[in-house]
């Protein structure tokens, strides 16, 4: 029994031995974090206390957790990749990282993770980066609660807030970025959650997906973006409870989907947007519970969607409700509430007994000739417009929600 | 001239045509936001009311009383009251009384419901229009001496900034939209008074669709301090140029 007791307290001390908490700091036993790594064995911990280190760039390569107390600085001096982590298990936390190089050929970040799994960064400052984040061919990594700013003046210059490069199983939790070119980009990315982030003033879209399939984002805030959302070449994207605001100017949206499918847009708000969604090529997408209130447009519909079912969805205070710019409509519009709307319940089941065209003959016509929005209006397009509701000519036919609601969904 | 002026505004305030428009733009203010649950709603109704039946009961209102009035001009220039103070104050107090009647009318529902700076603008835009249509009236006035030709004329005037005007930009658009017409658009738009007011509330009520594509140029001009002051200018010079012709006219007429 004694001997086993021994054994036991000796495999203890075995474990804690194991991971022994290598203190970095001015007064400290390391002065460089690089020092610490160099003697640390996969399972320890680093803990940098603060102050500002400047020690070009700094490889991770064992498994170890980096702990910033009273966030350390980590400069790259604007010449160097800041931290590369080419290990599993890593844990990046409590740090500012800053003022990496900038280069177009290998993409400097501040913080870029190289074909690793588990890696964790957390409750980072990331300040003033050419790309902030960067992930590639990597796994199950997490990404929460990051503050990521930058300074971008114009695309070219500056990279992504979050860049994902061919991984699968990320999670991006709870992070702020702002002034860089994407906020988050997903190239070849499956299989992830974008969940409570809040993506602002980037100058191209808040958030990117680029053939990436089966993904998610839900509670996500993107305002003042070029666009909130840009989704291209993707497959079963789920898209809920999202509000993009104020998306303005030439060109920009709330949503822009181009080449995908087998979507879910449901629960968003657009508020303030040029063009609410966007939809160029995209098929069987489900677009329901939304609301869109304030837009240029609320919903632009190319004519090579097919088979979208539009539902349940409040129109309100739009300039136009919706747009196209052919003849064919292949989707099916239903129970929508359009503040537009003028018919009448007759049978009090709370769906206008009168179909509705959302399809104002002047959205037609500005679509193929912008100028003419100069007269919006004016009383004669006013009676074009009721004259093309009450006989429709120009207008597709089949452009119609025939049970449109008579009150706005409560959402 | 304050004698005169004041004789003819309270002689116009108290014409029961000028209640009526005073009650109806009230019925119609008050109804149009009260009504509708929003009131961007109600605010484009009050545009659709500024855009078309201020200007046709001005232009029309203004000619009739002056036709009306023709004996009393002639007596009073029998007096000895210089001709530019006869007319002048025949303009201030029928563009006075109008302007009243709208502001009571239209404005005071306005202020109450709308956004300030929304109403504000549009308050201003309805007071212009009706001094505008009042000085055309005038102008019209002048030029026929037959009450039916003068009130003809009016009439014409109106359907032609209301309604023919926009056609016609309507087909230019579309006879040269090949074409970088954006610019000339906008010079194009000095030439109607009503034009030029719906595009200034137009900004300020659908922007986010003016902002996308070519909106830019119209945003870029009408948008900034220096558009909104050159198209006030623009407004006020209609009102200035019918007046002073009309004005030279009347000096020069033989009664």
């Amino acid at each position: 029994m004694k001997y086993v007791f021994i054994l036991l307290l000796f495999l203890l001390s075995g474990i804690t031995g194991h991971t022994t908490k290598l203190h970095v700091g001015s007064d400290k036993k390391y002065k460089q974090i690089k020092q610490a790594i160099a003697v640390a064995k996969n399972g320890d911990s680093i803990i940098v206390f603060k102050g500002l280190y400047k020690e070009g760039n700094i490889l991770i390569n064992k498994s170890v957790t980096l702990i910033g107390i009273n966030l350390p600085v980590i400069d790259g001096d604007k010449r160097f990749e800041v931290l590369s982590v080419k290990a599993n298990n890593v844990t990046i936390s409590g740090f500012r990282i800053q003022h990496s190089g900038y280069a177009t050929l290998d993409d400097p970040g501040g913080i870029k993770v190289y074909e690793s799994m588990n890696v964790k960064i957390i409750n980072n400052d990331v300040y003033d980066n050419f790309f902030g984040i960067y992930i590639q061919f990597s796994k199950k990594c997490v990404i929460k609660n990051n503050r990521i700013i930058s300074f971008g003046k114009e695309e070219q210059t500056i990279g992504n807030g979050i860049h994902c490069w061919k991984s699968d199983s990320l999670q991006i939790i709870g992070n702020s970025i702002s002034g860089c070119r994407d906020g988050i980009y997903f190239e070849f990315v499956n299989n992830s959650t974008v969940w409570n982030n809040k993506a602002f003033n980037n100058i191209r879209y808040g958030l990117h997906f680029m053939n990436s399939n089966n993904d998610a984002y839900y509670a996500n805030n993107f305002s003042k973006n070029g666009a909130g959302v840009a989704v291209m070449f993707s497959k079963k994207i789920t898209m809920r409870n999202n509000h993009f605001a104020d998306n303005w100017g030439d060109a920009a949206y709330g949503i822009l989907f181009k080449e995908i499918s087998d979507c879910i847009l449901t629960g968003n708000t657009f508020d303030k947007n040029t063009a609410a969604v966007f939809m160029d090529g995209s098929n069987r997408t489900l677009v329901e519970n939304n609301q869109f209130t304030n837009n240029g447009w609320g919903l632009k519909i190319q004519a090579n969607c097919m088979d979208n079912i539009i539902q349940k969805n409040n129109f309100i205070k739009n300039t136009f409700d919706v747009s196209t710019n052919g003849t064919l409509l292949l989707n099916q519009f239903k129970n929508n509430y359009w503040d537009k709307y003028t018919g009448y319940d007759l049978n009090k089941d709370k769906i206008g007994d009168v179909p509705y065209r959302p399809l104002s003959l002047y959205a037609v016509i500005v679509e193929s000739n912008p100028t003419s929005m100069l007269l919006y209006r004016s009383f004669i397009v006013s009676l074009l417009d009721q004259s093309e509701k009450k006989i429709p000519s120009l207008t597709p036919e089949n452009f119609i929600d025939e049970s449109p609601l008579m009150k706005a969904l409560k959402l | 001239m304050n004698r005169i002026l004041k004789y003819i505004l309270l002689d116009i305030l108290k014409n029961k045509f000028v209640i009526a428009y005073t009650i109806m733009l009230a019925v119609i203010g008050w109804s149009s936001f009260t009504l509708e649950d929003n009131s961007a709603k109600g605010i484009l109704t009050l545009l659709n009311l500024i855009l078309l039946t201020v200007p046709l009961v001005s232009i029309l209102f203004a000619a009739i009383y002056i036709y009306n009035s023709a004996e009393f001009i002639e007596l009073l220039i029998s007096h000895p009251i210089k001709r530019k103070d006869i007319w002048l104050s025949l303009f201030g107090g029928l563009a006075g009384s109008m302007v009243l009647a709208f502001i009571l009318g239209a404005g005071i529902p306005l202020l109450i419901y709308s956004d300030f700076s929304q109403s504000v603008l549009m308050l201003a835009i309805g007071i212009i229009i009706t001094v505008i249509f009042v000085a055309l009236a005038m102008l019209c006035t002048i030029i026929y001496k037959d009450k039916a030709k003068g009130i003809g004329l009016t009439i014409i005037l109106w359907i032609y900034f209301a309604l023919l005007f926009d056609g016609i930009l309507l087909f230019l658009m579309f006879q040269f939209s090949d074409y970088p017409i954006e610019k000339p658009m906008v010079a194009l738009t000095a030439l109607s008074p009503i034009d030029l007011s719906r595009i200034l509330m137009l900004l300020q009520l659908d922007s986010a669709a003016l902002l996308g594509y070519t909106g830019a140029i119209f945003n870029e001009f009408f948008g900034n301090t220096k558009g909104m002051i050159i198209s006030f200018m623009l407004l006020l010079g209609w009102i200035v140029l019918p007046l002073i012709i009309s004005l030279k006219k009347f000096n020069r007429k033989d009664l």
